[in-house]
């Protein structure tokens, strides 16, 4: 069999695993329409028109929606689209796998991911070339600034200041987290990186954010949900503000979310990319390797 | 004028006035950060490779590469002298910059010379030569030895391994792109 077959006999495995590890742990899986009136306005994702509407970039609004609605425990597992996302590790369309947790901060989840990842390691050990992933020392967590001040000739908040932080991740940061022979978890970005997450009470200038890293590769992203209405109004008109200084288009505010955003329980959620997990269990470098179709196959 | 989203492998642009090939492109993007590329390009003139990180609305001016059909004259240091059979004009190329292309060139053969404004910067073979063999062993018949090569010099002063039936004075069929033999020349 070819090995682009074998990779997609894991991929299947994988993505049943992860349905059965939140169904046991009576999270309710849930639909939302992919096809919506508006993303959450963000600087650095471009949607896809569809029509008058956009499809979705992340199932968040809609999702969120949910939790303001009373469901407590929910995921997804669903088709997203950004424009102009190509990379070794980027496609236009992909795989997420987003979960949420009422009544909750961003620590819960990172519990989730640990649990997760033993769970899909135990359950992929017959597939070919699987890799499962070392938790033997657990998970390491280590906040951006002071991953900055181990990795990097300047602090956090010089390089946001400077616009060299997403540079500095890449070149310093990425590749240091990829000698370490344990996943890390990157917490507390500063909060002008962390348009719909809330700021941490004992440091408000960073946010209850967080990236799963492992073997370099960032997985998920993760954070304590911003539930102010008015305060995430103001971030996305500044989204927006930031685009439009760029020259790119204004994108319209998803109105109903904000409305019901009130009734949302402090809340965690985390978004994780399915296909670059099924990367990291296969060992495969091109995200190509990984799904049945690349856009400039279709 | 090329934007960011040109950007891929093999593609020629002009940075800090020499022309540079791109070998190798990411695109990467941090957590929600932006979109930035990452590549790694050869200075077509020095072989030097470069690193950048660009980010999107960058631009870039195309190298302005020209190929033309010239004439090899000869070698004079480490310089050598290529005409335009239309123009009579000539230039001069380093030896660094002809790379393996000297073991195959005879003088006054016609080759594809890469010219970046009035620099010759490459070369552009056929993908087979024929070279004449100047001096090799002969075959020892009866060589139980298990050798099924041996080493060859050819008329441009390249070494290669040739089976052990070819003799001094023959022809021989040169593939530019490993510089390994291919066949002999009947006749």
């Amino acid at each position: 069999m070819q090995l682009h077959l074998k990779n997609l006999y894991t991929r299947a495995r994988i993505i049943q695993t992860l349905r059965s590890f939140f169904i046991s742990r009576d999270f309710l899986e849930v639909e939302t329409p992919l096809r919506i009136p508006a993303n959450a306005p963000e600087e650095n994702i471009e949607p896809h028109r569809s029509g008058s509407a956009y499809l979705q970039t992340s199932p968040e609004i809609c999702m969120k929606r949910l939790l303001s609605r009373g469901y407590g425990k929910i995921f997804q597992i669903s088709r997203c689209w950004r424009d102009g996302e190509r990379g070794n590790r980027h496609v236009p369309e992909f795989t997420m796998l987003e979960w949420y947790r009422a009544n909750t901060d961003y620590h819960a989840l990172m519990d989730d991911c640990k649990e997760m990842l033993l769970d899909v390691s135990a359950n992929i050990k017959d597939c070919y070339n699987a890799t499962p992933v070392n938790l033997d020392e657990g998970i390491m967590r280590i906040s951006v600034r002071e991953a900055f001040d181990r990795y990097c000739s300047i602090s956090m908040e010089s390089a946001v200041r400077d616009g060299s932080f997403d540079e500095l991740m890449i070149t310093g940061i990425e590749p240091a987290l990829a000698l370490l022979n344990q996943p890390v978890i990157l917490m507390d970005y500063p909060i002008e990186m962390a348009a719909l997450a809330r700021a941490k009470s004992s440091d408000p200038s960073v946010a209850e954010r967080f990236e799963v890293y492992v073997g370099g590769l960032e997985i998920a992203n993760g954070f304590s949900e911003l539930n102010d209405p008015i305060e995430q109004r103001r971030r996305f008109i500044d989204a927006n503000k930031k685009r439009s200084e760029r020259g790119l288009s204004i994108l319209p505010l998803p109105e109903p979310f904000l409305e019901e955003l009130e009734k949302m329980p402090p809340s965690a959620g985390i978004a994780l990319g399915v296909d670059r997990l099924v990367m990291l269990f296969t060992g495969a470098e091109l995200i190509d390797d990984v799904i049945a179709f690349t856009p400039e196959s279709l | 004028m090329y934007s960011v989203a040109d950007l891929k492998k093999g593609l020629k642009l002009t940075l800090d006035g020499a022309p540079y090939l791109v070998i190798a492109f990411d695109f990467v993007k941090p957590g929600k950060g932006q979109a930035l590329y990452r590549t790694k390009m050869r200075n077509m003139i020095n072989g030097t490779i470069l690193d950048r990180t660009y980010r999107s609305g960058e631009t870039f001016e195309p190298a302005s590469l020209e190929e033309r059909q010239m004439e090899y004259l000869y070698k004079e240091g480490t310089h050598y002298t290529f005409m335009d059979q239309q123009t009579y004009e000539q230039v001069i190329m380093e030896e660094v910059a002809m790379g393996d292309a000297k073991n195959y060139l005879l003088e006054n053969c016609k080759v594809d010379v890469l010219l970046y404004g009035e620099k010759a910067i490459g070369v552009t073979l056929p993908n087979f030569v024929n070279l004449r063999v100047i001096q090799t062993d002969p075959w020892a018949k009866g060589d139980t030895s298990g050798n099924d090569s041996k080493p060859a010099t050819v008329e441009t002063g390249y070494v290669l391994r040739v089976p052990p039936f070819i003799e001094e004075g023959e022809l021989i069929t040169i593939d530019t792109r490993n510089g390994e033999y291919s066949t002999r020349v009947k006749g």
